[in-house]
């Protein structure tokens, strides 16, 4: 006797709804094939080899927000640096931490009990890589980019973070060559702390401007 | 090639909607609205001319300007203080000196 496909009696030992579908988000269009292409070529006419490539695309995603809390840090701590840092982001940090050459220039704000900073680019999803690593997902997303520009206190909201009523908020749109770095305010409780342990309580999102850095418990 | 605008000086972005394909990096929210100044951010090859593989592509003054929020979104629900900066090239602006 056939088995009866709706005869489904027998006990169930795993859940068939503990992880999303796999799927492909960027189909192999014709940008895609194009770029595949260009590879190819380029490899094949010995501009690059393949070792090349993954190298890059290695030491790409191996950068963190480590670089960015230190930097944070250190103008934190050190009213000279955090000078140098305001002025001129790149080069303060170029001179200041063992780092590669950085690939863009890089507007340094500072939050303050009167100015809050939050970073966004709405045309695309411009990040400063060299200091903080890859972009969460959620700063590429078409509702972060086009929302924060118009209602950013509901969408800081949104990510946990109460934005005073009287502190301006400042959102700054990264639509050319600029990248953006915040320095968050450092908070209360924190007298004395060394350098490594303040770059500790830095987080990536308190540098993008969507959090604050908390108080320590 | 030297800046036409200087840091404070009140600046009208210019209200164009070019036919595509272009590749234009001034946000469509900001097109004809009026800020200030609040840097100048050095010299830049013309995205426009370089998205078409243009890679001897003018140079030319990028801008960083400051909008109040206020004046960018009708009915703006915020601190009437909040402001946004955009950065944009020179040949989309245009004095606004009555604005200062």
């Amino acid at each position: 006797m056939p088995h009866d496909p709706h005869e489904h009696d027998h006990a169930h030992d795993h859940d068939h709804d503990d992880h999303a579908p796999v799927t492909e988000a960027e189909p192999n269009g014709p940008y895609q094939h194009l770029a595949n292409a260009t590879r190819e070529l380029l490899i094949e006419k010995g501009y690059f080899g393949p070792d090349d490539i993954r190298r890059m695309i290695e030491r790409i995603d191996e950068r963190s927000p480590a670089l960015g809390a230190k930097i944070v840090a250190r103008a934190w701590t050190d009213p000279e640096f955090r000078a140098r840092l305001l002025a001129s982001g790149r080069q303060a940090i170029e001179d200041t931490f063992d780092t590669d050459v950085i690939a863009a220039d890089l507007v340094v704000v500072e939050n303050t009990d009167a100015i809050h900073n939050v970073v966004v680019c709405t045309l695309c999803s411009c990040y400063p890589v060299f200091v903080l690593g890859r972009p969460p997902d959620w700063y590429k997303s078409y509702a972060y980019r086009s929302r924060v520009v118009r209602e950013p206190r509901a969408v800081l909201r949104e990510f946990g973070t109460q934005i005073a009523d009287d502190r301006e908020i400042r959102v700054h749109d990264s639509t050319a060559d600029m990248r953006y770095l915040v320095v968050p305010k450092r908070p209360e409780g924190t007298d004395g702390w060394d350098e490594e342990a303040l770059a500790g309580i830095v987080t990536r999102d308190t540098m993008v401007g969507v959090a604050e850095v908390p108080t320590p418990a | 090639m030297s800046a036409r605008f200087s840091v404070g000086e009140p600046v009208t972005v210019r209200a164009a909607f070019p036919t595509p394909p272009c590749h234009i990096r001034t946000p469509f929210y900001i097109r004809g609205k009026t800020g200030k100044v609040e840097r100048i951010c050095g010299e830049f090859r013309n995205p426009e001319q370089l998205a078409f593989g243009n890679y001897a592509a003018d140079v030319i003054p990028l801008y960083r300007v400051r909008f109040d929020q206020a004046r960018v979104w009708p009915g703006y629900d915020g601190n009437p203080k909040d402001t946004i900066e955009v950065e944009i090239f020179e040949h989309w602006l245009e004095p606004a000196p009555g604005d200062r």
